[in-house]
């Protein structure tokens, strides 16, 4: 090509390329440095500890119990999200059977696709204010208020959804959904317009009902997406930093007593409070390592045959 | 054995069965789909009201006073008093929206422009170690932020940039450059060559010809791009608690929105003001709803399309 190229090729990445390198890359790099030192905060000085982070990882019971609430999560949200999102994406895609004989969405749909794509939009700490109203522990929380009119729960003695260690993981799984479902329905609705409709007409002429055609025609034809979503979901059930350390108890939430605890409150309570940076750095790799795995193993559990349409 | 398979498959039986269906199924599907009708427009409904309930329950909730909301989960409004909101504006809200949007004013055109540079030589001009720069930029998405963020904040330390609204938008563009490189360079693969040689043929400079003929026919994949960040940097929470925290007794706050509500939360509770607070949500999801009705499609296909990485 031209001279001049190499110039301009030059000049047009050099800001991406170090504000990158700056700010992501050079971080990621030196946590796994960091993360065998006993660096603490403030402190010029650190010395060289070897893996005595990982060993004291193990060891510390607040850590490896967060891990057992991120697994929770990451075995629920994904499963409840998907699940509500393909059948709500189903009836509005294909529910419809109009006097035609046609396949369609029901009627309305474009409006409950509005309604429920609309939470996405919302910042997860909007999220935590509006589900903390509701979840509050007097006659004065949305959900309590709606139990007691109901008659399921005594007025004199309310739940405290986010302090019975009973409840508050699934509390949160609650908000998870309710934020994701539209997400998911939108994704899913996307995949299923692309199936030709002639293949659920033909079904409906060989009469199949709307189970058997959701069963034997839309699943396997949107595998793909599921998988995404799967993944995705499995992520972010990994994360939960904002919502947990918002909306429950404690310094960086995780309370009742540590109930409710996941791997990001643990990290960044001991990064930001107690200032034992190495150690934080430990648990980001331990984070980075069980990401990877949740991904690598959900894409292997979820593989199919692709089948082309 | 597959060929009297085939012979005898249109044989059997083909004559009676069309008029027994004819007859028969309709009307049995009809009945069929009465009762899923009102069963699965049901559910979509119920879904519907839980979307939108909490947050009708909550805006509703900032007009009633404080003893209101302790009392019981539901009553109406006394009085529509609207001077909550200037109250909540006052209260730190406006603060919190202004740093916002400066942050935003300088990472949104940023991210856009650095992005769209990196993507556009990325996609449309040969050179060594092109294929590993893109692959190196896209990798940064698939680490969780949390290995990153110990050592990002002594980055931004170092660079004495902490609690300074150009060092979080300098952030947000790097955190961002991952999936925008991704998604516009696979818009600009797609445009087509033939224009981009006309305008060399003119003479024009690679860079006038990115500026005045490439940009403008991205148009439709900067939008999307753009609104996604928009979305997502508004939205983000886990690196403005770490960066942007007070750094000495007279650095003045200058929390993020989303910060901010938290803040709000926190002090509200005990200075049992939670109209304020209530207000002060409602503040923040009002951008949020006008942004999304507005630009309905294209929030849904922006949003959607970062899983398709």
């Amino acid at each position: 090509m031209r001279k001049g190229q190499h110039r301009f090729v030059a000049g047009f990445l050099f800001f991406p390329v170090a504000l990158y390198l700056i700010f992501v890359i050079w971080p990621y790099v030196q946590t796994f440095g960091y993360s065998l030192t006993d660096w603490k905060g403030q402190s010029q000085t650190f010395d060289f500890v070897g893996l005595d982070n990982y060993t004291a990882l193990f060891e510390d019971d607040v850590f490896m119990g967060a891990i057992g609430h991120n697994i929770l999560f990451l075995v629920f949200i994904p499963v409840i999200t998907i699940l509500l999102a393909l059948f709500f994406a189903f009836m509005l895609n294909a529910g419809g059977r109009g006097r035609s004989g046609g396949v369609s969405g029901v009627a309305g749909s474009t409006y409950y696709r509005v309604v429920y794509f609309f939470p996405q939009v919302l910042s997860l700490a909007i999220l935590a204010v509006l589900f903390g109203a509701v979840y509050r522990s007097d006659g004065g929380g949305m959900l309590n208020g709606v139990l007691i009119e109901l008659g399921l729960v005594d007025e004199n003695n309310p739940v405290e959804w986010l302090n019975e260690p009973d409840f508050v993981l699934w509390a949160l799984i609650a908000v998870v959904v309710w934020h994701g479902v539209g997400f998911y329905l939108v994704l899913f609705s996307a995949a299923m317009q692309s199936i030709p409709r002639d293949v659920y007409e033909a079904a409906l002429i060989d009469g199949a009902g709307r189970a058997q055609s959701f069963f034997r025609i839309t699943l396997p034809l949107l595998w793909d997406s599921v998988q995404t979503a799967w993944v995705y979901l499995g992520i972010a059930a990994m994360d939960m930093f904002i919502l947990v350390s918002t909306m429950t108890a404690g310094d960086y939430g995780g309370g009742p007593d540590h109930h409710s605890e996941v791997m990001s409150t643990v990290m960044m309570r001991n990064f930001l409070l107690y200032g034992r940076s190495g150690y934080a750095c430990a648990m980001g790799v331990v984070m980075l390592l069980l990401t990877l795995i949740v991904s690598v193993v959900m894409l292997r559990a979820t593989r199919r045959e692709r089948i082309e349409f | 054995m597959s060929a009297p398979l085939k012979e005898t498959a249109p044989a059997q039986g083909p004559a009676p069965r069309p008029v027994g269906r004819g007859a028969v199924r309709p009307g049995d599907r009809r009945g069929e789909g009465v009762v899923l009708n009102v069963f699965s427009h049901g559910f979509l409904a119920l879904w519907a009201v839980l979307i939108v309930l909490p947050l009708l329950w909550l805006v509703l909730s900032s007009f009633r006073t404080d003893a209101q909301i302790g009392g019981s989960a539901f009553g109406w409004p006394r009085n529509w008093d609207l001077g909550v909101f200037s109250r909540a504006w006052e209260k730190g809200i406006g603060d919190y929206f202004t740093s916002t949007v400066v942050v935003l004013a300088i990472s949104v055109p940023l991210t856009m422009l650095l992005g769209s540079m990196a993507a556009y030589v990325l996609a449309r001009y040969e050179f060594r170690g092109n294929r590993l720069l893109y692959y190196f930029f896209v990798a940064g998405a698939m680490f969780p932020v949390f290995l990153a963020l110990v050592p990002l904040f002594f980055m931004v330390k170092r660079l004495d940039m902490l609690n300074t609204y150009h060092g979080l938008a300098l952030v947000y563009v790097a955190y961002s450059l991952p999936f925008t490189v991704f998604f516009l360079h696979a818009f600009f693969r797609t445009l087509p060559t033939a224009v981009f040689e006309a305008a060399v043929l003119d003479g024009a400079s690679h860079t006038r010809t990115f500026f005045q003929v490439m940009l403008p026919m991205a148009k439709p994949g900067l939008l999307s791009v753009g609104i996604f960040n928009t979305l997502g940097q508004w939205n983000q929470y886990i690196l403005p608690t770490v960066l942007m925290q007070p750094q000495s007794g007279d650095d003045p706050e200058r929390y993020v929105l989303t910060q901010g509500l938290i803040q709000l939360q926190q002090q509200q509770g005990y200075a049992s003001d939670l109209p304020v607070l209530f207000a002060g949500v409602t503040i923040a999801m009002v951008p949020m709803l006008v942004v999304y009705l507005s630009f309905q499609r294209q929030v849904q296909a922006g949003l959607t399309s970062a899983t398709l990485k």
